[in-house]
């Protein structure tokens, strides 16, 4: 096989462990935690591509003819951002959900029924997840 | 000078504002500061969607750099119409957003909620207005995380587990999306969506284009809800803030959908891509399951905002199907209903969310006889029912006429009969509502409240009413974004 | 852990360090690895080290939450105003070219200005989410991620 695509198996690795966590567990915050190793799978998807055999790195230089791409590092860095902040806001929520349920295990968080609406809603939601 | 940059402006003045609005703080002036900003934003949107049907497509290099190296900002007119129904809506509610939080949020973090409405507002105008694939995400982003806080800042039990679970399923969706970007680019070494136009069909038979496809359809599929990647959306316009629900109603999914026809005909060519046309005959079964099972979900229940909000998944997929035919009178009715639906909804939840203030309560039976106490809203609620079920002289009757017209065309006879079901079927869910609503029998106290906070619903019902009674703007403009995204002359 | 003299002794002398490093990461981003994002994580990191040993009320006397928010707000004004000067010294959005008269050091200018107010929104936001999620009382910040999320569109804008 060939060397080059090491990373990317690595990234379909991730992203398969991620996947699994998010829907296997029951615990949020390992929810919370497999979908940062899902987000980071496909960072590193981005980063590979990037990368260019011989390639230095992208500041300007008259000895080197060839550069990595520095493209896919900013658009991640973008992404990094928006996956810290999508973390931090599920923390918050974990912390509020604890507060008001008393526990973090989804398998145990039901919808109240005081509305006696979503029986169908809160079924399709567990198959969902 | 502002002509020249109106374009960039939409999207920036709502961006700044939000920090501006942060550093007010509670004062008073923060709202009225909001409401300015986005009338004026509004103002500039319809002068833009005017630019767009003389001129054409718009198009703005940020930095001044050109386009397939930076990033380019492009108005089409599709794109012009939505952004119109979004800062139109926006406008109209913000003045209003206190008023309709009031009884569920404290005062101290209603200032919290108006950041947020403004950020999701900007998310929603970004993700029109950018021609950038990457963009894109970063839009869908900032709009979904202002949407999870939004939902959860009531602080209730059960909207904080909605916003969690919607969390979750909405990231996955934002990062398949991201995979369906990465791995085009990888393939083509741009993210410009009109470049990517230009590149794609000559990868358009590599795996990698198909998997890219899929990815990037699912991705949208789960933000705009549509079945049965809708899970998500039941508990969240059951349980978030009510005002805050009118508004996502309106348009979250709708700009979702736009994504959607924007990367199905506007990036990828599915005409060249063997999964092309399956992709399509799929989603038309998504859609017409969507229909039917959305109607006869909301026939089922009991609870007035779960009622709308299937009706909501089955709305979508009319949408959807008008998408999914890719033929010039589809795509057209597609657009139509977009339009109208976000009327629609937005009108029919503030009117829920007026007639809920007080009790709290959604079943039927708890708003039993307030149409007669609060005339205006109860006759609102009549003209956004009506316009759900397509009844003559609303909105709702064109689209479906529309709708009906490019099935037609298309010869797809038993998507019609599906079509028709579903259009009973939302007449049993819309009676239910009306005739609680309008209930003689039960004899409720008669409660005072601010008539101001009619003023939106009137406006949104008046925008029904209109389309339905002169609807030759609308269908002109979609007839034109509808050649534009299909590529035709 | 606030009991630990050694702690924090050796966090007196390594919290400037943290910070100088920080500042030279903002600076030296024009010419190599780095930047405002990384150099506002430094930063941030060192706001939370100083949490960590001297307690949440000295840190809170030290940078209180309030001003967190305006440092997150300004942050986020001064990247979308250097912007906006763009437009009104008859460029583009963001076109640093003509901030100056000569476009190099205009380009310059603009960079800087810009990494500044990523460095001030992201140390803050940073800072604010780990009081956020320290605080035992009710008295929450008001919602960290929403700066967050507008930050993060600064980037590609």
């Amino acid at each position: 096989m060939d060397s080059q695509l090491y990373n990317y198996w690595l990234v379909i690795l991730l992203m398969m462990t991620g996947l699994y966590a998010l829907i296997a567990r029951g615990n949020l915050i390992r929810k919370i935690i497999g979908l940062n190793i899902f987000q980071v799978s496909v960072f590193m998807l981005y980063i590979s591509a990037g990368f260019i055999r011989e390639g230095a790195a992208p500041i300007l230089s008259p000895n080197v003819d060839v550069y990595s791409n520095p493209l896919p590092h900013v658009l991640i860095l973008t992404a990094i951002v928006v996956s810290v902040a999508t973390t931090a806001l599920g923390l918050a929520l974990v912390i509020r959900i604890k507060a008001a349920f008393g526990s973090i295990d989804d398998d145990t968080l039901s919808y109240s029924s005081g509305d006696s609406a979503t029986e169908l809603s809160i079924k399709t939601q567990k198959s969902s997840q | 000078m502002i002509a020249q940059h109106a374009q960039i402006l939409v999207v920036i003045l709502p961006l700044l504002c939000a920090p501006l609005v942060l550093l007010l703080g509670k004062s008073r002036i923060a709202v009225w500061f909001t409401v300015g900003v986005l009338s004026v934003n509004a103002l500039l949107t319809w002068w833009l969607l005017l630019q767009v049907l003389t001129i054409g497509t718009l198009r703005y290099s940020l930095g001044n750099w050109p386009a397939p190296w930076g990033i380019e900002y492009r108005l089409d007119p599709l794109g012009a119409l939505l952004q119109v129904m979004i800062a139109s809506i926006a406008a109209v509610m913000a003045p209003f957003l206190r008023k309709l939080l009031a009884e569920e949020i404290g005062s101290s973090r209603q200032y919290a909620a108006l950041v947020a409405f403004i950020l999701l507002t900007a998310g929603l105008l970004g993700i029109v207005a950018t021609g950038d694939a990457f963009n894109v995400f970063v839009f869908l982003e900032i709009s979904s995380l202002s949407t999870y806080a939004l939902i959860a800042i009531a602080d209730k039990r059960d909207a904080l587990l909605a916003s969690f679970r919607y969390l979750i399923v909405g990231t996955i969706g934002a990062t398949f999306f991201l995979i369906g970007i990465g791995l085009v680019y990888i393939l083509t070494g741009t993210l410009n969506m009109d470049d990517l136009a230009v590149r794609l069909p000559e990868v358009s038979h590599t795996n990698t284009t198909q998997i890219a496809l899929i990815f990037v359809t699912i991705g949208i599929a789960i933000k705009a809800a549509i079945w049965p990647l809708h899970a998500w959306l039941i508990p969240c316009y059951s349980y978030a803030p009510r005002g805050i629900v009118a508004f996502l109603a309106a348009l979250s999914t709708k700009v979702a959908l736009y994504a959607l026809a924007r990367f199905l005909f506007g990036v990828f060519p599915l005409a060249d891509m063997p999964i092309g046309s399956v992709l399509l005959e799929i989603l038309q079964l998504l859609a017409i399951a969507a229909m039917l099972i959305g109607s006869a979900a909301a026939i089922a229940h009991s609870n007035v905002r779960a009622v709308l909000a299937y009706s909501s998944v089955a709305q979508i997929g009319y949408i959807t199907l008008g998408l999914a035919l890719a033929t010039s009178a589809g795509v057209t009715a597609a657009i139509i209903h977009m339009f109208n639906h976000a009327f629609i909804k937005g009108s029919l939840f503030m009117c829920i969310a007026i007639l809920a203030t007080g009790s709290g309560k959604h079943t039927l039976e708890s708003l039993k006889g307030l149409g007669h106490r609060m005339p205006i809203v109860g006759i609102a609620l009549l003209i956004g029912g009506f316009s759900l079920i397509g009844v003559p002289l609303t909105s709702g009757f064109i689209s479906k006429w529309f709708l009906i017209t490019a099935l037609v065309q298309a010869e797809k006879w038993i998507w019609i009969v599906a079509v028709l079901l579903s259009s009973v079927m939302s007449i049993i869910y819309v009676w239910k509502i009306v005739e609680a609503v309008f209930d003689k029998s039960d004899d409720k106290q008669v409660r005072s409240y601010d008539l101001s906070v009619d003023i939106p619903i009137v406006l949104l019902a008046a925008v029904s009413l209109y389309i339905g009674i002169n609807s030759s703007a609308l269908v002109s403009t979609a007839e034109q974004a509808s050649k534009w995204l299909l590529g035709m002359p | 852990m606030s009991d630990d003299i050694i702690l924090r002794i050796v966090g007196k002398f390594l919290i400037p360090l943290v910070v100088v490093f920080a500042l030279y990461v903002q600076f030296h981003g024009e010419y190599g690895p780095g930047g405002g994002f990384q150099a506002g994580v430094i930063l941030g990191a060192a706001l939370i080290l100083y949490r960590l040993l001297f307690g949440d009320a000295a840190a809170r006397k030290a940078v209180s939450p309030r001003w967190l928010r305006l440092q997150a707000a300004v942050g986020v004004l001064l990247y979308g105003g250097t912007g906006v000067a763009g437009i009104l010294l008859q460029g583009q959005f963001l076109e640093y070219n003509v901030l100056l008269t000569d476009p190099i050091n205009g380009q310059h200018l603009g960079i800087i200005l810009i990494e500044l107010g990523v460095l001030l929104t992201v140390s803050a936001t940073i800072t604010a989410l780990a009081y956020t999620f320290s605080a035992d009382s009710e008295e929450h910040l008001s919602d960290p991620q929403v700066d967050a999320s507008s930050q993060s569109d600064q980037l590609r804008s």
